[in-house]
């Protein structure tokens, strides 16, 4: 929008395309996560994420097609989440473009939150997934999941599989978005795939320039070279299954494990001037070990929304006055009403 | 075509070196703290050594527990593969530009942490969460340090920016300075290296990488721990080409390559000895101090957008 | 003004004033004592390399009185005051708490962007190369009041204070090559004279209340609560 005030359209393509494929992917990516969220509570009955756990064995498509979502929502690279970060940051480096540095250094700053956001997305994905998917099983009904039917699965492989094309074929989605902004501002970014179907430039060869297909061809390339590299090593010694290394202290159980709550501890601590939390630590009565509560609330909910609440509510609770219950009261507030409107209409 | 085995040779090259430059590190750091120490060829005997023996895995150990060492090494290979270490003419480098770079080690990272969660033992799961949250405030400073320095050469192509860097006379850019200070601090916490994390300790309750990796055992944990050391070298490439970028060959030339290759590597030999000693004279530093420092990193890297802004544009 | 249509001397306090601006941000992140004052004698120190840098650009080399000054009372004389003090009153350990330090680093980086848009007029009016640093030193003041507002110890408050006036002297030397010379002998007396005058009043605050703790001042209220 700022790109399009002050004149440079092919920006304000730019940037109108990201956002655009940034829906498009979240579409994607949420629409997958939540049917992988569906699976899991349906067939494990359970809805509190501290009871889950390994359920990767049993249920493996879910748990796949669950990471390529985690991946995707987590804006890495190769899949579509990525490309639309990727796209924006791009808009936003044209900054200096504009004449005001002010929103110069705006735009590049505000990118920077996008990068926080993104890496908290992504510390968060890996607390979900790996409560829920790795790790030991902490309650018995998850121990006995079964894999979802079919028709689950076969949605939720078709949606990852549209995360990874999207992903690794940006030009052909550009080119498909691109006829709004066409539509809308005459411009369109006419570049960004014109150079080749493998390359996405927005701006230009030299400035900026991500081949997707080619990233994931090199992934794969690497790791058959690694792969192969390693394998005449191994000779005959093959994989040992044995049990996890307990420190000599007897047998390990799920309730050693990291939950959910440890796992992002630190980060709540360290952000802990944005939210109202309240933790409490009860000791133990006998026979029960020490109880943990712990409250979230935001800052933004306390000092703007429940305000805002009150007022609203003590407005209503003005306005139920008016409800006197009597018929003959309601019917002179429509009959008064209408020698308003008559009044207003001349 | 030769751009594209240039490429592939120089990949191997770094691969092959990246070893050496933490055996340096470490053999260094020995000296300066009186002790003997392995020579800085040891990690190359270790990683074979690993290579052959057989693998431990846990009963618990799901197939991403397998493929993470995979996946985390060739991501940090093709990272490597785009960063231009001896010459600018680097085709791939158009692959991918920085922010791609920064996705990349994001996605290894991401991995390496669901590895940690996946056994199941208290350690792994408190070494990746002390990782993401590491990360997590280390990626804005990353990210804004690249954009002063992509704004400046209004370019995020790798190539370009460091041929920009070098062709230009020397000017004196504020906003560089403060970005590479960023971006130094940065790359000290997202290698693991002293004042967040000890790459020599397995004390348990100070450790995040080593807690993370400590269920791996054979050819895994030789590759986990090789793309530790290539995550070094990567970062000591990307300070010794974009701080000090002189050196760096503009062309494919013999003679070019030659003097770049002995440029580069005289200048990662210096940042080891850099490295060496700030290790030796810092201590760790506590968990929750972490964030001031990554703040300060921040704080430098925004100093040296604001400074690119106010001072240089306007 | 892009900064490659510069001479290397005008780069050179282009970059002096980042690293000035740079010192403000560690002063306010700073929590001893003692470190704090060292770098208010860098920023001092900073400011007597810009300054004389300037004399030489500019060739008025009454600047050079001025960097003088600034030398021997930024560097020496109100630091090595204020360590004295510092030790006298045995608080060279204390650590201070700050309220939350890294919202304070946010809103300081904020401050810079607004001092950025608030000189950008006052940029116009200026035909110097060098005048793309006076949203700087406009920070830098804004930066010390801001030191001033979120400590509690006296002694902090006088640093940020003795800051303030670093950030006005700069805006002076890098915007109109100095002020006249009176004025600013006038203004470094003046400091200096708070210097002293500041150390006695510690110890009487110190003798009177037991504290340095200026929020402990609040009690001296007339009104009895």
């Amino acid at each position: 929008m700022i790109f399009h005030a002050t004149g440079h359209l092919e920006i304000a393509a730019l940037a109108l395309i990201a956002a655009l494929y940034h829906c498009l992917n979240h579409a994607l990516f949420k629409g997958l996560l939540f049917l992988g969220a569906g699976a899991v509570l349906q067939q494990s009955r359970q809805h509190d994420m501290e009871k889950m756990g390994g359920l990767i064995r049993r249920m493996p498509v879910t748990a796949a097609c669950f990471l390529v979502g985690c991946i995707s929502i987590s804006a890495l690279p190769p899949f579509n989440g990525f490309v639309s970060e990727w796209l924006t940051f791009q808009a936003a480096l044209q900054g200096t473009v504009l004449h005001s540095g002010i929103l110069g250094a705006m735009l590049p700053i505000a990118s920077a939150m996008l990068a926080l956001t993104g890496a908290l997305a992504a510390a968060c994905f890996v607390k979900v997934y790996g409560v829920v998917f790795l790790g030991r099983p902490r309650s018995p009904q998850v121990a006995e999941a079964q894999e979802s039917p079919f028709g689950m699965q076969f949605a939720q492989v078709m949606l990852a599989v549209c995360c990874l094309g999207f992903g690794i074929f940006p030009t052909w989605v550009v080119r498909a978005i691109n006829v709004i902004p066409e539509n809308l501002m005459g411009v369109g970014l006419t570049k960004a795939a014109n150079t080749s179907w493998l390359w996405l430039t927005p701006i230009g060869k030299q400035t900026a320039s991500y081949g997707a297909l080619s990233v994931l061809f090199g992934l794969l390339l690497s790791w058959l070279i690694v792969y192969f590299f390693l394998h005449p090593l191994r000779r005959d010694n093959r994989i040992r299954i044995a049990t996890v290394w307990d420190c000599g202290f007897g047998p390990l159980n799920s309730r050693m494990q990291y939950t959910s709550l440890a796992f992002s501890m630190p980060i709540r601590r360290i952000f802990s001037i944005l939210w109202f939390i309240s933790e409490k630590v009860e000791p133990g009565r006998q026979g029960k070990g020490p109880r943990y509560s712990l409250q979230l609330g935001d800052w933004l909910w306390l000092m703007v929304y429940v305000p805002i609440g009150k007022i609203i509510l003590k407005l209503a609770e003005r306005t139920s006055r008016i409800q006197g219950g009597n018929l003959r009261v309601y019917l002179s507030y429509s009959f008064f009403t209408l020698l308003f409107l008559l009044w207003v209409i001349v | 075509m030769t751009g594209w085995i240039f490429a592939m040779m120089q990949t191997l090259c770094v691969v092959l070196f990246a070893p050496f430059m933490a055996g340096w590190v470490k053999w260094l750091k020995c000296r300066l703290q009186n002790r003997r120490g392995p020579g800085p060829w040891q990690p190359y005997r270790d990683l074979l050594k690993l290579s052959r023996k057989e693998v431990l895995l846990a009963v618990t150990a799901s197939p991403v527990f397998r493929a993470a060492p995979y996946v985390v090494f060739s991501v940090t290979v093709v990272a490597v593969s785009v960063v231009p270490t001896v010459s600018v003419q680097l085709p791939t480098a158009a692959l991918a530009d920085v922010i791609v770079l920064v996705g990349f080690l994001a996605l290894a990272r991401f991995f390496l942490s669901l590895a940690g969660m996946d056994i199941g033992t208290a350690f792994g799961g408190m070494g990746s969460s002390r990782e993401v949250t590491i990360s997590s405030l280390a990626e804005p400073a990353l990210l804004m340090a690249f954009f002063t320095l992509s704004m400046n050469a209004s370019s995020t192509n790798l190539s370009t920016v460091i041929s920009h860097l070098v062709r230009s006379d020397f000017i004196l850019y504020p906003s560089l300075i403060f970005s590479s200070m960023g971006f130094i601090l940065v790359a000290i916490a997202e290698t693991g290296r002293i004042p967040i994390d000890n790459p020599d300790t397995h004390l348990e309750l100070t450790m995040i990488h080593e807690a993370m990796i400590l269920e791996y055992s054979g050819r895994h944990l030789a590759l986990m721990e090789w793309a530790a050391m290539l995550k070094l070298t990567l970062y000591s490439v990307l300070i010794a080409n974009l701080v000090i970028p002189w050196g760096v060959a503009l062309t494919l030339a013999p003679g070019d390559i030659l003097l770049g290759i002995l440029a580069v590597v005289c200048k990662l030999l210096a940042l080891g000895v850099l490295l060496a000693v700030a290790e030796t004279v810092q201590a760790k530093l506590r968990l929750f101090r972490a964030p001031q420092f990554l703040g300060l990193a921040f704080i430098l890297s925004l100093l040296g957008m604001m400074s690119h802004i106010i001072l240089e544009v306007g | 003004m892009l900064i490659t249509t510069l001479s290397f001397p005008e780069q050179l306090v282009l970059t002096l004033a980042a690293l000035i601006l740079l010192t403000s941000f560690l002063m306010l992140a700073q929590v001893r004592l003692d470190s704090l004052i060292n770098v208010f004698a860098l920023q001092g120190l900073l400011l007597f390399s810009a300054t004389v840098l300037m004399a030489f650009i500019s060739g008025k080399y009454h600047l050079l009185i001025s960097a003088a000054l600034t030398l021997f009372l930024k560097v020496f004389f109100i630091p090595i005051q204020l360590r004295r003090l510092v030790i006298r009153l045995d608080i060279h350990r204390e650590v201070e708490v700050i309220g939350n330090p890294s919202l304070i680093m946010l809103f300081a980086a904020g401050l810079v962007l607004f001092s950025y848009y608030v000189a950008l007029p006052i940029r116009a009016l200026s035909l110097l190369s060098t005048r793309n640093t006076i949203a700087i030193s406009l920070a830098v003041v804004l930066i010390g009041m801001l030191i001033v507002i979120s400590r509690r110890k006296a002694v902090t408050q006088v640093v940020g204070f003795m800051s303030m006036e670093n950030g006005l002297f700069f805006a002076a030397v890098v915007s109109t090559y100095g002020m006249p010379m009176v004025v600013e002998l006038g203004v470094a007396f003046d400091v200096l004279v708070a210097a002293i005058l500041f150390g006695v009043f510690f110890f009487h605050i110190r003798t009177e209340i037991g504290s340095l703790d200026t929020d402990r001042l609040n009690r001296l209220t007339e009104v009895d609560r």
